[in-house]
């Protein structure tokens, strides 16, 4: 990235460009204190894994923004309650710092567990519940006593390292639940949908293709995530898991503790999708060989739904450039399959809770020259779509600014999106809109075509 | 389908979807008001990112907000060195001229002394001068928070107490139109004055080939300075706090003389707002404004039959709903409900104020509030027959809105579901005006769609 100088010294090791000589790239690290990292916290981490089960209600024991910044935050769809759209908070107070708010929190927890019959709450640890010392677990096991369901203690104090660390807190919550349930009626010919949150009813398009594969889906984890469902996930065959930084962990539990084996999918992109549906019948083809010929029957079906658009698309897109950069880096490796679909080039992918295996993965795939980046910040992001005449950038609401405000496109890839970008549709779905972001005239009134006409 | 509660009287120990966020974000955003300034908020990560979050969902500007980034380490041993190392990175990456330092609950919590940090840091060759507020958001909103800076810039900066004739105003946390609009009236009385903060381009900014780090605008370090010699201080907001607001600081040491008014919105705070300002410069209203004043009125008569009687809830920060009740009372609609999460406790007294003159009942006003009481509320006003038509709001009332089938005008902070959030007018006559059209239209619109005829003319 040459010619750039607004990268921290001490984040110089987080960036590479393919093909220049260095291969590693360093990551998984504490953000650089002074920079404007693009992360969050431990807490947002557990958060946005636990938000989408809806019928659990999740109660924020800290002070106010904890709790108003996640509400209704995400586009996590319920096809029934939805306890989850609701902010409860401690909303702690001066008084409650000083003499401690354990038995705010318990009255707190009776009272909204009274007023809304959940079938579990979780409750989150925030920086202040942490430094002062509250004791989630004994409230919780107060409050399990009295009123019969599972209380759940997360340990997301947001200074206890990064987002990851969230991510695990999550599925340790979560896997309190497992194994609780009654498996007998789970059929051989089952999984789990781990790392989908149903964005847009993401995961409804999903498990339409595994149930035509002739496939049970025994729990959502976490995307119209239900609390008996969880239960009852220690009696599935195979957990599919998607988002890997965020549920991972889970999968490796199961697997310890139920034997159960897991791998990895990606619903993003003609081929990840189709690839993710033929590797779930390949485990199971040995018991039911049907499962692998309908999987090709839904790939065929639904290709053939969408190819034609998808060829008309292309010929708008073809030559463009596009940036990405996603919390996950699973998605950026989809997206860049994506993009060469629509004959687009994407020189600059970034994440911002990579791990070094992922990296490695994604310069494999990636041209010479491309950069890529871990836990970037505005100012590198900025110099970047300056120097490289990028079209769009794919990212999260609090990329879309800077984009727009250099006159670059924008598609929102994280969990505010309104549209399905999963499975087969979904990336009809992206390719319409890539189209009408790169094709709209508005750019042609940006201080950067105007220099450089088109 | 329900979304809160059933109806119940008990106070609550839980806070369900709060009217208020926190006392750092209103700090961020005054800093951003400052002409050179990198917000920076000592504590841990997300604090700062979802800051930013919640900021750019309704500004749709970049927001940057630089962090210690604090981790268990720091929070058992304490953060000076994570301060040192993060004011010297974040001003020389931003070449900031300042740096609006606040503290997140982790800080406050922790209680480390950040003086010696800061000390420290101000050592090294080229450091940018740190303004420091300390905004524990267990204490307070982010209406605090933004005081709290304000009153920090003041207290730090405002060094230069040599006379000039010049007058301050601090109007609080508005929009940025809000902000050129005070600006152009200012500019109309003809005498000079420094706005503080002033976000109104840093935060509603033109595309750019090549943007700074930090944006162009800002009020100019040279004027905040020279803040403590002004003839005068108008200060917005009859929900500030007696003590700790910029102005009183001015006042207490420098001798600034302070005029506290209402935030401006619709007649009666406005008219007085501007006298206020014929006090300070010694000048007449000028013709432009009266012939505004004018116009609204005329518009208000126009319009007194569609408004007239009809059931409207007003939620927001504090001084905003005080504005909004008094507006609209002018305009005969009968306010039945104001809703804060701002915990002055002036909210009550202040509505009953501005409706003195102009209609007999009072609202139900519900301070500290979330909107749990504000459903309630409403759900036992229609279980009463009173069912509200119209609530004029943030756009966190939308689902409420919705539920009840009523429409929702956005107002204030924060909307996140509509464009132009950053250009909602709510002040002075022509905010008035704007408001005035879309109330009765809306409420057109309801009758409109609800008759059978289909009526072309109003």
């Amino acid at each position: 990235m040459s010619g750039l100088t607004s990268i921290f010294e001490e984040r110089a090791g987080q960036i590479l460009t393919v093909g220049d000589g260095r291969d590693t790239i360093v990551c998984d690290k504490k953000s650089l204190s002074g920079a404007v990292s693009q992360r969050a916290c431990v807490f947002c981490g557990s958060r946005v894994v636990l938000y989408p089960i809806a019928d659990a209600i999740h109660v924020v024991h800290g002070p106010i923004g904890c709790a108003a910044y996640t509400w209704d935050i995400r586009g996590a769809l319920s096809s029934g309650p939805e306890l989850h759209r609701l902010s409860f908070s401690t909303d702690l107070q001066e008084h409650d710092i000083v003499f401690g708010a354990q038995k705010k929190l318990e009255r707190a927890l009776a009272e909204l567990i009274e007023i809304h019959h959940p079938k579990a709450a979780f409750v989150y640890a925030t920086c202040v519940s942490g430094l002062i010392g509250d004791d989630l677990e004994a409230a919780a096991r107060k409050l399990t006593a009295q009123y019969g369901i599972p209380v759940i203690p997360v340990e997301s104090e947001g200074f206890k390292g990064t987002k990851r660390d969230g991510y695990s807190a999550a599925c340790k919550a979560m896997m309190r639940l497992v194994g609780t349930g009654d498996i007998s009626d789970v059929p051989k010919l089952s999984i789990n949908i781990l790392g989908d949150f149903n964005l847009a009813g993401e995961i409804w398009i999903i498990r339409r293709y595994f149930e035509a594969m002739g496939l049970h889906v025994v729990a959502n984890i976490t995307g119209d995530g239900r609390v008996d469902d969880i239960r009852r996930a220690h009696g599935a065959s195979l957990n599919v898991v998607q988002c890997s930084g965020s549920t991972m962990d889970m999968a490796r539990a199961m697997k310890d503790k139920y034997g159960i084996p897991f791998l990895r999918a990606s619903y993003f992109g003609i081929e990840d999708m189709a690839e993710s549906l033929y590797a779930v019948a390949r485990h199971f083809q040995d018991i039911d060989y049907s499962v692998m010929t309908r999987a090709r029957e839904v790939v065929r079906q639904e290709l053939t739904k969408i190819m034609p658009e998808l060829k008309e698309i292309r010929k708008s897109c073809e030559g463009k450039k596009a940036a990405v950069y996603v919390g996950g880096s699973f998605k950026a490796f989809s997206l860049i399959k994506a993009f060469r679909h629509l004959g687009m080039k994407v020189t600059l992918v970034g994440s911002q809770t990579g791990t070094s295996e992922d990296y490695r993965e994604i310069q494999e795939i990636s041209d010479p020259g491309t950069v890529i980046v871990d836990d970037t910040n505005p100012l590198e992001l900025l110099a970047f779509l300056k120097n490289n005449d990028v079209d769009l950038l794919v990212g999260g609401v609090k990329e879309r600014p800077l984009a727009h405000k250099l006159g670059v496109g924008f598609v929102d890839h994280n969990h505010e999106r309104k549209l399905a970008l999963e499975g087969f549709e979904g990336m009809l779905n992206f390719a319409r809109e890539v189209r009408d972001t790169v094709t709209s005239p508005v750019w042609l009134f940006t201080p950067r075509k105007e220099r450089r006409p088109v | 389908m329900k979304i809160g509660f059933p109806k119940n009287d008990k106070d609550y120990v839980s806070t369900a979807n709060p009217c208020k966020v926190c006392r750092p974000l209103g700090a961020c955003l005054a800093y951003r008001g400052v002409e050179g300034a990198i917000p920076y908020l000592h504590g841990s990560q997300g604090c700062a990112t979802y800051i930013r979050r919640y900021l750019i969902g309704h500004f749709r500007e970049p927001v940057d907000i630089a962090c210690s980034s604090l981790g268990e380490n720091e929070a058992v041993y304490g953060g000076e060195s994570s301060l040192v190392k993060g004011l010297h990175n974040a001003a020389s990456k931003y070449d900031a001229k300042v740096i609006g330092l606040a503290t997140t609950c982790l800080a406050e919590v922790q209680g480390e002394d950040l003086r010696p940090g800061i000390l420290k840091y101000g050592k090294q060759e080229g450091a940018a001068p740190v303004v420091r507020a300390s905004t524990p958001s267990f204490a307070g909103t982010h209406i605090d928070g933004f005081q709290d800076a304000v009153n920090a810039l003041v207290d730090q900066l405002a060094t230069d107490a040599t006379p000039h004739p010049g007058f301050n105003l601090l109007p609080g946390m508005v929009s940025p139109a809000d902000l050129r609009h005070l600006r152009h009236i200012c500019e109309l009385f003809g005498a000079p004055f420094t706005m503080l903060p002033d976000y109104s381009e840093t935060m509603d900014g033109p595309v750019q080939d090549d943007p700074e780090a930090i944006p162009e605008g800002g009020t100019p370090l040279s004027d905040i300075r020279r803040m403590a010699g002004a003839r005068a201080t108008l200060e917005i907001g009859r929900t500030l706090p007696e003590k700790e607001t910029a102005g009183q600081n001015l006042s207490d040491r420098n001798g600034v003389r302070l005029w506290r008014t209402g935030l401006p919105v619709g007649l009666r705070e406005t008219d007085a707002f501007l006298a206020r300002l014929e006090t300070i410069t010694g000048h007449e209203t000028p013709a432009e404004l009266s012939l505004d004043r004018g116009r609204l009125v005329d518009s208000l008569i126009d319009a007194h039959k569609v408004v007239k009687g009809r059931r409207v809830v007003v939620q927001g920060d504090e001084d905003l709903v005080v504005g909004m009740v008094s507006f609209l009372s002018e305009m005969g609609a009968d306010v039945v409900l104001a809703v804060s999460g701002g915990t002055s406790g002036k909210l009550e007294a202040e509505v009953k104020r501005v409706c003195a003159s102009v209609r007999e009942a009072v609202p139900k006003v519900i301070q500290g509030g979330d909107f749990r009481d504000l459903e309630e509320a409403v759900d036992a006003l229609r279980e009463a027959g009173q069912a509200p038509e119209l609530v004029v709001g943030t756009s966190k009332a939308y689902r409420l809105c919705r539920k009840w089938g009523i429409p929702l005008i956005r107002a204030g902070f924060p909307v996140h579901d509509r464009f132009g959030s950053q250009r909602i007018l709510h002040v002075g006559y022509e905010g008035a005006l704007r408001i005035l059209d879309q109330v009765a239209n809306c409420l057109i619109e309801a009758r409109q769609d609800d008759n059978p005829v289909g009526y072309g003319y109003w």
